[in-house]
């Protein structure tokens, strides 16, 4: 493993880790390690530094939702025209294009189910390309970027073993 | 009426690692670096494979040997990890863990008065394994001097020449010494000369860091007089599904199983599907959880180095063996448990050669390791 996935490897795994720490584990002296991160920032490798939330805690009330969008295209509208228009809307968490039965798969939020709606019907439902849009109100996140929400793994092992 | 133990039992002295286990009890809030086992579940396709065959009701005995599906895959994956040629049907035995494995083997190899050359400091079973056998123990004291490797000339000094038997466990617990192929031929050569018969446990053989593993039973004539054992439990982290498994030429199987089809008839069943899974499609995780260990390696390494406790650089299973920074292993251990509530294992209860050490564990999540090393930091300074 080069220093770079080794370095990116551990922020993926837990962004909090400090710079010591993260020398220590991949035998690496500090200064190597802040220089891995500055090159991995600047080359736009790493975006941002995120906590994962169980938001169901902190804002029970919040409203999320999954929406699918089919699009079409002409001559002068591209995926990428009507890519950056959704994502200027601080609503949208997140914007992929992907394969299947519909073009975009977009996740909102927003602070009611009538706000999520509104904010569907009114911003992204008129865009001349979109023809159709189908919102899955999110009920229950189990898992969120590879963190399980349940109670977590007790360790139950013996204290002392051969 | 009373249960008056054998004379044989009384040669077995009682586990040092149970004290300690029952020191450590006392407390409830440590954080313990004691734990000869992985702190990784299974991977979650083995755990869903056992699950389902529990589903499809398959808990009756299987073959003896274990079953064959089972044994295939085996042969086929140490032919592709470790370069072993083993074949299913006559020369792989399916066991409750490698250290019922190891039992078979000391009684299967072993008569009353013959001798077991034992490379120490060690798992706790061979000693007391070779003496519930019948057979004298000759203590191998591996040395701190030699990264704790096996040499000819300790084996020369330790008067192994005369045994029956020599046992060997790399990559080791409780030292995390690995052995390469070159380190390995002068104790090659020593068991051809002297004709010893080779036990040699490599339950940690995919735990082994920034180099490849070597079976001594893949050196010229070796395979012959080698007993291999391996399993589930450190690589899958599959510990309490107790499997293990012995390879060896099908004469000394055959005598193996011999035993094994009176005392255990068969290893878990359960355990024999989740394995089957493990090593049809589990490798990745394995990589992933040996990626894990090599970084808290680093870092305990890294630690010790900082806070000037003497520590060579173990490159296998999950332990590093510092020297303990006071004259008397066990009572350090003691007052770090009492004072500091972290838990490590003296060094002694392994065996010759472990004293003046400590096996530390880093099976255990980074964040309580950190906390372990501040804690045994302010113990020391």
């Amino acid at each position: 493993m080069s220093t770079r996935e080794a370095v990116l490897d551990l922020l993926r795994e837990n962004a909090r880790y400090s710079t010591d720490d993260i020398a220590r584990m991949t035998d690496l002296s500090p200064e190597e390690v802040e220089e891995t991160i500055a090159a991995l920032e600047d080359d736009g490798v790493v975006r941002a530094y995120q906590a994962v939330v169980d938001v169901e805690k902190v804002e029970p009330e919040r409203v999320h939702a999954s929406v699918e969008l089919n699009v079409t295209l002409d001559r002068e509208t591209g995926y990428d025209d009507i890519a950056k228009r959704l994502a200027k809307f601080p609503e949208v968490q997140t914007l992929r294009l992907v394969s299947g039965d519909f073009d975009f798969a977009m996740e909102v939020e927003g602070d009611s189910m009538s706000d999520v709606s509104r904010f569907i019907s009114e911003q992204v439902a008129p865009v001349p390309e979109i023809t159709q849009t189908v919102t899955h109100y999110i009920m229950q996140t189990y898992k969120e970027r590879g963190v399980e929400f349940g109670d977590g793994h007790d360790d139950d092992r013996l204290s002392v073993s051969p | 009426m009373t249960f008056e133990q054998s004379e044989r039992l009384e040669t077995v002295p009682p586990s040092g690692i149970r004290r300690f286990f029952e020191l450590a009890e006392e407390y409830d809030d440590i954080i313990s670096l004691g734990v000869g086992e992985p702190d990784f579940a299974p991977p979650w396709a083995a755990r869903d494979a056992a699950i389902a065959s529990l589903e499809r009701g398959q808990t009756s005995y299987t073959a003896n040997r274990g079953m064959r599906e089972l044994r295939e895959r085996i042969e086929g994956h140490v032919a592709e990890h470790y370069d072993l040629s083993y074949d299913a049907d006559e020369e792989i035995l399916v066991t409750t863990g490698v250290s019922e494995a190891v039992d078979l083997a000391f009684r299967a190899f072993l008569d009353p008065g013959d001798s077991v050359a034992i490379a120490q400091p060690c798992y706790v079973s061979y000693v007391p394994g070779a003496q519930l056998a019948g057979a004298g123990v000759v203590d191998v004291p591996t040395r701190e001097a030699d990264e704790f490797k096996l040499t000819r000339e300790t084996l020369e000094a330790s008067g192994a020449a005369d045994a029956e038997l020599l046992v060997i466990c790399f990559p080791n617990n409780p030292t995390g010494a690995t052995m390469t192929r070159a380190e390995l031929e002068p104790v090659a050569e020593f068991a051809r000369e002297h004709d010893l018969l080779v036990l040699s446990d490599e339950v940690y053989a995919d735990l082994t860091y920034g180099g490849e593993h070597t079976s001594i039973a893949t050196l010229p004539g070796m395979r012959e007089r080698t007993v291999v054992f391996n399993g589930f439990s450190k690589a899958y982290a599959m510990t309490g599904l107790r499997l293990g498994y012995a390879m060896a030429p099908p004469e000394a199987i055959e005598a193996m199983n011999r035993i094994h089809q009176y005392t255990m008839l068969s290893a878990p069943t359960t355990a024999q599907h989740a394995a089957i899974e493990a090593l049809d499609t589990c490798d990745p995780d394995v990589a992933e959880m040996r990626d894990q260990y090599d970084r808290r390696r680093n870092f305990v390494l890294s630690r010790f180095a900082d806070m000037g406790i003497d520590c060579f650089r173990a490159s296998g299973a999950f332990y590093a063996f510092p020297e303990c920074p006071r004259d008397d292993s066990a009572a350090f251990a003691e007052a770090l448990l009492e004072e500091e509530r972290v838990a490590v294992v003296p060094g002694d209860v392994f065996g010759a050669g472990g004293e003046g050490h400590l096996r530390v564990s880093y099976a255990t999540g980074l964040s309580q390791l950190k906390e372990a090393m501040n804690r045994l930091e302010s113990f020391v300074d």
